[in-house]
């Protein structure tokens, strides 16, 4: 029986099938273009262009650099989420806006604010050229780059959260005689876990898959400076088009992993993560 | 003792709670947001003015920075409006119908979030390039996507549908059904109910949705060079420009565009916050 707020049965099929249309040709089909590819000339050849000296060395590069950024990130996410949630102060708004203000920059803005301060034209240029620091065209950069633009995954999932949870849970455990550390520790990551899990995921994700932003500071140095996104780009621009497409593979399983636990999390933990979620 | 405290610089400064650490929170922030963002953003900021006014103004009137520019605003345009379109359907649907699948179409409704881009870019342009899955058969047709800035609008799409999507469904799904049933019960069709109770109750967070493809749009690189073919004049980006200004040594060019896009993004955000609290305020 159709009740009168519910559409047409021509409505629903229509609206069902232009949406699984949309998505399926929008999203699906790039993504499986991506496994067809890598595997256009049989696994063997998919895993071999892996096994190059190169590869090997952007994904050994990619995971150093997300190993420094996203640490980095997580503790100024915990620190920034704990100072905007557990204190009122004057700007605190501002702080907010500015904490999000990396999410607006668009990715190769983002690698140019970096050449402008360290490049040699840029400010430090001169005297870091005098002191032999290279900071453009090097790792220091390419990890700058990517904590620019990871910069906000982690506070922004603490910060509505642990604001929703106040800080009466920890005035308590304050008087009570805990110290500052024991009352984080015990009281307040107890209760953030899953919302921190969820955003180290995040920012983890977008640290090992950046391209715009490290591509304007890595200066695409083989086997030296190429994260595993800029080695697909050397790869697919030389038309070495499986090599491109396995590694491009590689970071697309991480993307769909990404994608599961997120899912995971948010069926699992709904409660416990905050409810606002765009990225 | 108090009106010391009051006319005291710090006196704000002070810790506002009986928990610990607002000092060092405090000051943990400020530094890593100053070394990270502000310090590198203002370099970008001043940049630019060493060209001078004219100069800058000279910088980006460029015929060819304008046209990257008309480029990344449009295509950014175009694809939002086409993201506001199919995203309220997808959104609808995912809501309000079951069907099979459903799940699945939902979770890879974050796709683009989670997917680098440079493996979206490579993706899009094997998809579309005229031996591809979907650029063959378009080919017969004579219709081009990759290398043109259809293909730079198509990227734009897949990097904006989140946005729109994720906006719209928690609110789809807070809708009381009770306005619809009003509308039904006073004789409304069910296309006016959409279209006088449904759509306009959905509108803000289709404008913010909207606002956020376009803004996400305007700065994407890595998805659209591969299948943009990067031709000046006619399919390169703005976000392209600018690094090759930076392989010419152009630090000012690279500067001033950037200075564009960074003012525009700027003024996006400002208007989708002015657009909330407008809306807050006539509640």
């Amino acid at each position: 029986m159709r009740r009168p707020t519910d559409d047409s049965i021509l409505t629903r099929g229509l609206l069902i099938a232009i949406t699984i249309g949309f998505i399926g040709i929008f999203l699906l089909l790039p993504l499986l273009t991506v496994f067809t590819s890598a595997l256009a000339n049989g696994l063997q050849a998919a895993l071999d262009a892996l096994r190059d000296p190169d590869a090997i060395s952007a994904i050994k590069l990619t995971l150093i650099v997300a190993a420094i950024a996203v640490p980095l990130n997580l503790v100024f996410g915990v620190c920034a989420a704990w100072l905007v949630s557990k204190y009122d102060f004057r700007g605190k708004s501002l702080l907010i806006s500015l904490i999000d203000l990396p999410f607006s920059v668009s990715p190769v803005v983002s690698g140019l604010i970096y050449v402008l301060m360290f490049g040699l034209q840029g400010w430090l240029g001169p005297w870091l050229r005098d002191h032999d620091i290279r900071i453009i065209f090097a790792l220091p950069g390419i990890v700058l780059a990517t904590i620019f633009v990871t910069f906000p995954f982690i506070a922004r999932e603490l910060i509505p959260l642990m604001t929703d949870q106040g800080r009466d849970e920890e005035e308590a455990a304050v008087t009570l005689g805990a110290s500052g550390l024991q009352t984080f520790l015990r009281v307040t990551l107890p209760n953030i876990k899953w919302a921190l899990l969820y955003g180290v995921l995040l920012c983890n994700a977008r640290a090992m898959g950046e391209f715009g932003a490290v591509s304007v500071v890595s200066g695409h140095i083989r086997g030296l400076t190429n994260t595993m996104p800029l080695h697909v780009e050397v790869l697919y621009n030389d038309y070495q088009y499986v090599g491109a497409f396995a590694v491009a593979s590689l970071l697309a399983l991480l993307a769909l992993v990404t994608l599961t636990f997120k899912s995971l999390l948010e069926w699992r933990y709904a409660d416990e993560i905050a409810a606002t979620h765009r990225h | 003792m108090r009106s010391a405290a009051i006319s005291s610089p710090f006196a704000r400064l002070r810790n506002p709670s009986v928990l610990p650490g607002f000092g060092l929170t405090l000051g943990f922030t400020l530094f890593y947001l100053s070394a990270i963002v502000l310090i590198p953003l203002t370099a970008l900021l001043l940049k630019p003015w060493t060209l001078g006014w004219s100069g800058f103004i000279a910088a980006i009137t460029e015929p060819r920075v304008l046209a990257a520019l008309k480029l990344s605003f449009g295509g950014a345009a175009i694809a939002a409006v086409v993201n506001a379109v199919f995203g309220l359907i997808v959104a609808w649907t995912l809501v309000r119908y079951r069907f099979p699948g459903k799940r699945l179409v939902d979770a890879l409704v974050d796709l683009p979030f989670a997917l680098p881009t440079a493996v979206a870019g490579i993706a899009l342009s094997a998809l579309y390039a005229s031996n591809g899955w979907l650029g063959g058969p378009l080919s017969l047709l004579n219709i081009k996507i990759a290398f043109t800035p259809i293909g730079v609008i198509f990227a734009l799409i897949f990097i904006g549908l989140p946005f729109v999507v994720r906006t719209l469904q928690p609110v789809i799904a807070d809708m009381s059904a009770e306005a619809e049933e009003a509308a039904a019960t006073l004789g409304a069709t069910r296309f006016q109910t959409l279209r006088r109770v449904v759509l306009p109750a959905l509108a803000p967070a289709l404008v913010t949705g909207t606002g956020l493809a376009f803004a996400r749009a305007v700065g994407e690189y890595g998805s659209v060079i591969f299948i943009a073919g990067n031709l000046p004049m006619k399919s390169e980006i703005a976000p392209l420009l600018i690094i090759i200004k930076l392989q010419q040594y152009d630090y000012e060019g690279a500067a001033a565009i950037g200075l564009v896009m960074l003012a525009a993004s700027f003024v996006i955000i400002l208007a989708l916050n002015l657009f909330q609290s407008l809306l807050a305020a006539r509640r």
